[in-house]
């Protein structure tokens, strides 16, 4: 593959450009034409909606199935569709970070600004739960201290697009923003926190002694490539997605109006102190991805559980897990996946009280 | 032509050998594939997300199943 004659490399290149340029004017149209489509379909969904729930179905305006029934019309498209764009857009982003990239720019920084930049760099980095190993052992062997290590760690499967759209989606951009803001202080902090309890020696032996290759290669890619990046991350996250995403709905939907509001306020309200500790403790054997969990939040916001029990029982499910503990358990010895979990979940304990305490 | 894949053992990692396979068939190809699981043979090639595949001693692919077609393009034999 890389031994094409010196002579029909550059006109090959030439030829290539000038198709590019074509190819090019179609991608920037098709994708002008797509947002716009996309843009009013948004727009129409409240009118849609309504037309249908009374006009269609014939139901009464005020009723309990009438409002469900408009909620879960509405709600279900509104959040398949910005999930669409925003899968697409992130998909299109993580493009231009490879674990290799990340990887490189990580080494060789100092702690604190390490961690930061780790955080920051867990979200945008594709990542796999199934690829933890492989990159911790890329990473703590390159010379990445293993706090700033942990900040990715901790990061990449917390801070997900998947769970920002379905949280801006269903209670809007405040709690969107406040998940975002405080995931990516638990992964700092806890990294850094890691970092200075000096747990070198409890990771295990063989990994430092790991010979690892050159990294591969980056392949520089072209915008068509990206583009079809992010439409395969659509149909391969909407793919998978978006039948817990509609459940979460129809359970929203369905105790719209038919649990009474505050069913849950006793057990999980703010008044009740133990919940968050509970909410956090019952998290870790739960293992599911952000959109799974999604109708578990929606029934109990509904129904008056406190914004910050929920938001730390979701971190909780989706940070840490017990699957994720024996993967780690390779290159991990048992004290250290201990601190590791108890140093995050104790920031998700204080974030879920910090919730409760602001709101 | 030597083909690896390297994986733990997760769905995708099946899911790019039998990728593979199929496409190495239908271009007819004569070959030779081996799954590598061991995670210190994996390092070595300096692949940092699984799956990988690797091509005669060289890493093609890493972190994503390609299509069949997109793996043909990868397997045709060099034409000189």
């Amino acid at each position: 593959m890389n031994h094409l004659k010196p002579m029909t490399a550059p006109l090959a290149a030439v030829k290539s450009t000038a198709v590019s340029h074509v190819v090019w004017r179609k991608y920037l149209w098709s994708g002008i034409a797509a947002l716009v489509i996309w843009w009013l379909v948004y727009r129409s969904l409240a009118l849609f909606a309504a037309w249908f729930t009374y006009s269609t179905c014939g139901l009464a305006k005020g009723t309990h199935l009438g409002a469900a029934v408009e909620f879960f019309v509405y709600e279900s498209p509104k959040v398949l569709l910005l999930l669409m764009l925003v899968v697409f857009g992130v998909g299109i982003v993580r493009s231009f970070f490879t674990p290799e990239r990340t990887r490189r720019m990580l080494s060789g920084r100092r702690e604190s600004t390490g961690n930061v930049l780790a955080a920051l760099l867990g979200t945008v980095t594709p990542f796999c739960s199934c690829s933890a190993v492989p990159l911790f052992i890329g990473f703590v062997t390159t010379g990445i201290p293993l706090g700033v290590t942990f900040s990715f760690l901790v990061s990449a499967p917390m801070v997900n697009e998947v769970a920002l759209v379905l949280l801006f989606g269903l209670f809007g951009w405040k709690v969107a923003g406040l998940y975002l803001g405080t995931g990516l202080l638990i992964a700092i902090i806890s990294g850094w926190v890691i970092g200075r309890l000096h747990m070198e020696k409890h990771v295990e032996d063989w990994v430092y002694e790991t010979k690892t290759g050159d990294s591969a290669e980056d392949v520089a890619l072209n915008w068509p490539a990206r583009l079809r990046l992010g439409l395969d991350a659509v149909k391969d996250i909407v793919g998978r997605v978006w039948l817990y995403v509609l459940l979460g709905i129809a359970v929203g939907a369905g105790i719209h109006g038919y649990v009474p509001e505050n069913f849950m306020a006793a057990i999980m309200g703010k008044n009740a102190w133990w919940s968050v500790p509970l909410a956090v403790l019952l998290g870790v054997p739960m293992y599911s991805n952000a959109a799974g969990i999604i109708p578990i939040v929606q029934a109990l916001l509904g129904k008056g559980a406190a914004l910050g029990t929920v938001l730390a029982f979701m971190m909780s499910v989706i940070a840490l897990s017990l699957p994720e503990a024996i993967i780690l358990r390779k290159v991990l010895k048992p004290r250290l996946i201990a601190t590791f979990f108890g140093v995050v979940a104790l920031g998700i304990l204080l974030v879920g009280y910090l919730f409760n305490f602001l709101l | 032509m030597k083909i690896l894949i390297l994986g733990t053992g997760c769905a995708k990692c099946n899911a790019l050998m039998l990728a593979t396979e199929k496409a190495a068939q239908e271009l007819g190809l004569q070959y030779e594939l081996e799954k590598v699981t061991d995670l210190r043979q994996i390092m070595a090639f300096g692949v940092m997300t699984t799956p990988a595949l690797v091509l005669d001693g060289k890493v093609k692919v890493s972190g994503k199943v390609p299509s069949v077609e997109e793996l043909k393009i990868l397997l045709q034999p060099v034409k000189l």
